[in-house]
């Protein structure tokens, strides 16, 4: 057990690209964490898939030893955290588990989106917070502006940013030290009632679920019988200790320390993120504050393009779903892409993540379709049924009222970007509640239907923003609006993976540029492909894929056979990708980028 | 010793990689060299010869075709050495097809009665374009009135002579497709090479055309009408098409193409030729190396300049079978398929039924309104 005193637990608060996880890689290997021979690049990014998108999904923790130049060891945690909008509940309770940020700017750059984000995370959280400055080595960089811009638009004081390059190790020491005389030490009762938080857990085929831990007041010990106050489960610790970022084993963690217990949890559903852990017998008087249970709020169909693929892809979801809590799925079947699985996620980004890594680390071609949102579907019989998808909607004359989701989103924007922003928010629906100025930027505040948000609303925003936007949202309950099921139609056969719910009054519209976006995606075939949206039997929209009228290969090379076999197997190969409508080949990321508005 | 003909033919390839200029558009395997040791290079060509000869013993050799690069950059000498060669490797059939490619250049054409003496009874001609604005921008070195003037010349020597045009060029129109397509069937030629511009990746074309710098392409739509249009016309003149973009008065086909077409068996040798030939039972697929000085310091030490020499499974010969027979308008035979290894070919009927191929007892076919789609045939016949 380490002295509070001793003790620094911080994060790193960054927009992507800006160095995060550089300078943790630094700091790993400045205090000799990891031999230079284990260090590899982004050692806290485990997986590939963070790798490759430059972001870190679950919550991360190293623990560091460090000897300061007042002659003491410190141990400084730090633990690294998602940073998109759909984790954002998981990265509040990361904040709560440590006292101060690093907040790490590209001097090059300047403050982004992101940062922003995530920093207000970290002042609600009443961090200390010190600006770090990367890059500075870059001949574009600008320190003096962007310490100005970190003051003005953030409202932090920057004069004593750290100027460093991550890259090359230039000013990583003096960070260590900020760390260190800047940031508080943890407070905490070791004589008083177990009182820890969990933080993340993930799913170990060897251990069972690790629980990712910090200590807030008492001790915890190997051996102990433990209670999660929310989720009431008890276990026996059989492993306790700290990430360096290998696993540990200690004897003990008390307050202030950041460590992981392992209890014979079978599976991570029984480990909420923000769940307080006591002892069974010496309980805390009352739980930690803001938790909240994980419920998932997206909905789509995952299916095998090969339907021989089905049982390979119950088995990787069932895997997948014994580390992620928050991901369901139901079998479903549908008419047009035959068995597969209603998964719910906690937002787009969720759904993406979970589906790459089906693909990839599972090896399963998925098709995907619409995101959507739950509807309570009153029927005139006094029935509510919550419609998870478009395609289970009943007769429409059963029908009294549907209700959809709405959310309440917030969105901070520099100025000159607010009209797209307001224009943005008013074409998916959107009423306002507030407007207000802090500076030179704007923090609108409107409410939304989640329909509208789930599927690209995020990504616009950023586009019409050039970044610069930060977005979060919170549910506040149902309300009955205009909704109709809009039905696609592909050579006259109706495609059930390809409905979707929409509001009445931008049913035509909507019909139209899926119908523009099918006949890009579809690729042509011998014979005319009439696309049709519907709405009940009505045709709202119309367009047509027209023949393929030349596909030959004009002059084969000296009897070179093999080059001519390479096309077609390639062509073979992307026809695997497709799946078959009646005579229709519709490649498999169409069921999702049909969806994609441009405007 | 008895001549044994082979299904479909047998033929040798002759692969000479140089060319004065690289065109734009080609993505053939030609390398462009200041100066070229013919000897070397004729000495090269016959050890790779008599390396596949060993394996390839009592074959009768129905034909012979110098392809490029430029073979019309060959001294009479080294095409004459190895027509020898090949004669004395294999019967060379009464009636054999021996062809050399040609561009139509005043000093090309001052050789070809030494490529006659040769050996050399069919004459293929690049002449790609009948104007010379369109020849300049193909990158092509002759021009219009030149190209006239070696046709004139060559058919005073050879007996057949065929000649390339390449349309669906940049800017072109229909009408402007139609006349020079007339003009090219005015001379009277008994096989025409039709090619519609294909832009390849690894060309100066597919590099211009990926950063959108290729303008005036014709689209999809306009190339299917150039098509057809070259389809009615040169039927109408006679010259039926008897493959994909090759026509001919009957009797006047390529035989050495066919050969390919017809799956049958070939050497190749030179740098970048592919091979096709049955040896102790089974059919081997040979390429070799694609760099002409690695092919020739490779065929130097070890007598051959392999890259790749393997079987080829009979799924495989199956599909190339088909591959290759359905580009000809007499198509391929269901029987030689199975043979070969193929199995049943389910979406038949349905192609049928759509009226992209055609089916005749043993033979199937791809009917006209199946041919411009081949591709698409083919992957839904492979699939």
């Amino acid at each position: 057990m380490t002295e509070p005193r001793h003790i620094r637990n911080f994060s790193i608060v960054a927009h992507i690209d800006h160095g995060k996880s550089t300078l943790a890689d630094r700091l790993i290997q400045m205090t000799g964490t990891v031999s230079d021979r284990d260090m590899k690049e982004q050692l806290l990014d485990a997986m590939d898939i963070e790798r490759e998108r430059g972001i870190t999904i679950k919550a991360n923790t190293v623990r560091l030893e460090y000897k300061a130049r007042d002659g003491e060891t410190y141990v400084l945690n730090l633990i690294d955290t998602p940073g998109h909008v759909d984790f954002a509940y998981e990265v509040s309770r990361s904040m709560r588990a440590v006292e101060g940020s690093l907040l790490v700017v590209d001097a090059s750059q300047g403050v982004e989106a992101q940062t922003l984000a995530n920093v207000y995370q970290a002042i609600d959280a009443d961090h200390e917070i010190v600006p770090v400055l990367n890059k500075v080595d870059l001949p574009a960089a600008e320190p003096a502006r962007v310490r100005e811009q970190i003051e003005d638009v953030i409202g932090i004081d920057a004069s004593e940013a750290v100027e460093i390059s991550a890259k090359t190790g230039v000013g990583v020491p003096e960070v260590l030290e900020a760390i260190v005389t800047r940031l508080p030490a943890p407070a905490g009762d070791r004589d008083a009632p177990l009182k820890a938080m969990l933080v993340d857990s993930y799913y170990d085929a060897y251990l069972g679920v690790v629980v990712l831990t910090r200590v807030m007041d008492g001790v915890v010990k190997k051996g102990d019988r433990i209670r999660m106050m929310k989720t009431g489960g008890l276990y026996q610790i059989d492993r306790l200790g700290v990430f360096r970022p290998a696993m540990v084993d200690a004897k003990d963690l008390g307050p202030g320390e950041i460590g992981f217990l392992t209890a014979s949890i079978k599976q991570v559903r029984d480990t909420a993120v923000g769940d307080t852990i006591t002892h069974e017998k010496r309980q805390c008087d009352k739980a930690l504050p803001g938790f909240k249970p994980s419920v998932p709020v997206v909905f789509c169909g995952l299916f095998p393009v090969d339907s021989a693929e089905f049982e390979d892809l119950r088995d990787a979801i069932e895997k997948l779903q014994l580390n992620d809590a928050s991901f369901s799925a139901e079998m479903e079947t549908s008419a047009a892409l035959g068995f597969g699985f209603r998964c719910g996620f906690l937002g787009l980004l969720h759904l993406e993540v979970i589906r790459d890594r089906l693909e990839r680390e599972y090896n399963i071609d998925l098709i995907t379709t619409a995101p959507s949102v739950i509807y309570q579907v009153h029927l005139r019989d006094g029935e509510m049924i919550e419609l998870h998808n478009p395609a289970d909607m009943p007769d429409p004359a059963t029908v009294e009222r549907i209700e959809e989701p709405r959310i309440k989103a917030t969105i901070l924007v520099p100025d000159e970007y607010l009209g797209d922003v307001l224009k943005l928010c008013q074409d998916r629906r959107g009423v306002q509640l507030d407007l207000t100025y802090a500076g030179s930027r704007a923090m609108v505040v409107y409410d939304l239907p989640l329909n509208e948000v789930v599927f690209d609303f995020y990504d616009r925003l950023k586009s019409v923003t050039r970044g610069y936007a930060s977005f979060d949202y919170q549910m506040i309950g149902y309300q009955e609006d205009q909704l109709v099921k809009m039905s696609i139609l592909v050579n006259d056969e109706p495609v059930d993976a390809l409905s979707t719910m929409v509001h009445r009054a931008r049913a035509e519209a909507r019909g139209r540029a899926m119908c523009e976006k099918l006949k890009q995606l579809i690729p042509q075939h011998m014979f005319k492909i009439p696309i049709q949206a519907a709405i009940g039997g009505r045709i709202i929209a119309r367009e047509t894929i027209s023949a393929l009228r030349k596909d030959v290969t004009a002059k084969c090379y000296g009897g070179d056979v093999t080059r001519k076999k390479k096309l077609l197997e390639k062509q073979k190969a992307g026809k695997k990708k497709m799946r078959q409508f009646g005579k229709v080949d519709i490649p498999q990321e169409a069921f999702i980028s049909a969806l994609k508005m441009d405007g | 010793m008895g001549a044994e003909p082979i299904e479909g033919g047998f033929g040798l390839y002759v692969h000479w990689p140089f060319c004065a200029a690289k065109c734009p558009y080609c993505d053939f395997n030609s390398h462009v060299r200041a100066a070229v040791d013919q000897r070397r290079w004729t000495r090269a060509l016959l050890a790779e010869m008599s390396w596949h000869a060993a394996r390839t013993p009592g074959r009768r050799l129905d034909s012979i075709f110098f392809g490029g690069g430029t073979p019309s950059l060959m001294d009479p000498a080294t095409v004459a050495a190895v027509i020898d060669a090949a004669s004395g490797h294999w019967n060379l059939a009464d009636a054999a097809e021996i062809t050399l490619e040609a561009n139509p250049t005043s000093v090309e054409a001052g050789r070809f009665a030494g490529y006659a003496r040769a050996g050399v009874n069919r004459l293929s001609l690049g002449v790609q374009a009948l104007n010379d604005p369109d020849l300049n921008a193909l990158g092509r070195l002759h021009s219009a009135t030149e190209a006239r003037a070696a046709f004139d010349m060559a058919r005073t020597i050879f007996p057949r002579i065929s000649f390339d045009l390449i349309y669906a060029r940049q800017g072109q129109s229909l009408a402007a497709w139609e006349a020079e397509l007339d003009a090219a069937l005015g001379m009277a030629a008994d096989h025409l090479s039709l090619y519609q511009l294909t832009i390849e990746a690894g060309t100066r074309f597919g590099e211009l055309h990926a950063r959108g710098r290729l303008r005036g392409l014709p689209d999809d739509d306009l190339a299917a009408d150039m098509y057809a249009l070259t389809q009615q016309r040169c039927a109408a003149a006679g010259l039926a098409g008897y493959e994909v973009s090759n026509h001919a008065r009957p009797g006047a086909e390529g035989r050495h193409n066919l050969v390919y077409w017809r799956y049958g068996e070939y050497v190749g040798i030179g740098p970048g030729a592919h091979g096709r030939y049955v040896r102790d039972g089974q059919r081997l697929a040979s390429a070799t190396a694609l760099h002409p000085e690695t092919w020739l310091a490779a065929t130097e030490t070890r007598g051959e300049g392999l890259s790749a020499d393997d079987p080829i499974p009979p799924a495989e010969q199956a599909e190339e079978y088909l591959m290759m027979a359905l580009r000809l308008a007499e198509g391929a035979s269901l029987a030689r398929h199975r043979r070969l290894g193929g199995a049943p070919l389910s979406a038949l009927g349905d192609l049928q039924a759509e009226g992209l191929l055609s089916r005749d007892a043993d033979r199937i076919a791809v009917t006209d309104r199946g041919r411009p789609v081949l591709n698409a045939v083919l992957r839904a016949l492979l699939a």
